[in-house]
């Protein structure tokens, strides 16, 4: 019963920190709004950005919030190799996303589209940068956790880990569907 | 007792955690709303901007992505599903209309601003300055 209700608490508290993470994103939306229009001569959103490329990494990325919840399924049924599967299936779709990103950053600097050609592209470097570094963190919280369920099994203290892990890689998820709807989706329609 | 408190905690994490038939009905909601969103936008620019209004593609596309926040909230991180007084939704809506205040809040000032004002050109701003 004690143990269960730390588990609670653990488990608010890290929602907390969540919530305080939609606070960054918020601001970051905001500044991007405010800057989208300022491109100083340079490209803006519609010439920018490729629709497939972006429905691709959207794609890829909502199907890894997927199997992570398959992850933590097979985590309450208490089968560790389904989860250890999950989660490499997640792990693998993840690291494509970063892969995916890192590739698309690499293309515009190329054409000399980095973060200092314009306020527009500050903008969209900080916020589409901050989502991936947090893609890049989770995806190794993903490698840490095989390796300590590997060695130590679904213990308490590992199914609670498996949960906040969880809960980020969905809220990673969620912040992206505003990602595509109001920088790559508006970006290029209006 | 010891028997009642624990039914109490099993029931509370079976419902929290949902299932897989929730996960895969949230799973393809999400595709289906990202899918219908993308062809809007495909539609409006293979069309040259002519088949739909701006006015229409933003609600739309804007109206799907809440919806889709919506069903990932439910289907995803079971929000809501959590032991009564449901903490974990009481700080999400509060912490949601912080976030509107401060979003809705920035962009009404910039807005406003004259010489930060978006989707002017500088051209344009200097004229209106003048003008005041």
């Amino acid at each position: 019963m004690t143990q269960d209700l730390s588990e609670n608490k653990t488990v608010f508290g890290f929602w907390i920190y969540i919530l305080s993470d939609c606070f960054l994103f918020a601001t970051l939306f905001a500044t991007y709004a405010v800057l989208h229009g300022s491109t100083f001569g340079g490209p803006g959103a519609d010439t920018l950005f490729s629709l497939p490329f972006v429905l691709a990494e959207t794609l890829i990325l909502l199907t890894s919030s997927f199997t992570a919840g398959l992850a933590m399924l097979a985590g309450h049924q208490g089968k560790r190799i389904h989860v250890l599967v999950w989660i490499g299936i997640t792990l693998l779709l993840g690291l494509t996303f970063v892969g995916l990103e890192l590739r698309e950053f690499a293309a515009f600097i190329a054409e000399g589209n980095s973060w200092t050609r314009s306020g527009f592209l500050s903008g969209f470097f900080t916020l589409v940068g901050t989502h991936g570094a947090h893609v890049a963190a989770g995806s190794l919280w993903m490698i840490v956790l095989m390796v300590q369920i590997t060695k130590k099994g679904l213990t308490d203290t590992l199914m609670n880990r498996l949960m906040r892990w969880n809960l980020f890689w969905h809220f990673l998820d969620v912040v992206w569907i505003f990602i595509f709807t109001f920088v790559y989706l508006l970006g290029i329609a209006l | 007792m010891e028997d009642s408190t624990h039914h109490m905690i099993d029931h509370s994490h079976s419902s929290r955690h949902g299932s897989l038939v929730s996960y895969i009905i949230g799973f393809v909601i999400s595709i289906v709303l990202t899918l219908a969103a993308y062809f809007i936008v495909q539609q409006h620019v293979s069309s040259l901007h002519e088949t739909f209004s701006h006015s229409f593609i933003t609600f739309a596309v804007v109206g799907f992505a809440l919806l889709q926040l919506l069903v990932q909230l439910i289907f995803f991180l079971h929000l809501g599903r959590d032991a009564k007084p449901h903490w974990n939704l009481i700080v999400f809506v509060y912490a949601f209309l912080l976030l509107l205040i401060i979003v809705v809040g920035s962009l009404w000032v910039m807005h406003h601003l004259n010489y930060n004002m978006m989707l002017m050109p500088p051209a344009e701003v200097d004229a209106y300055m003048l003008d005041k």
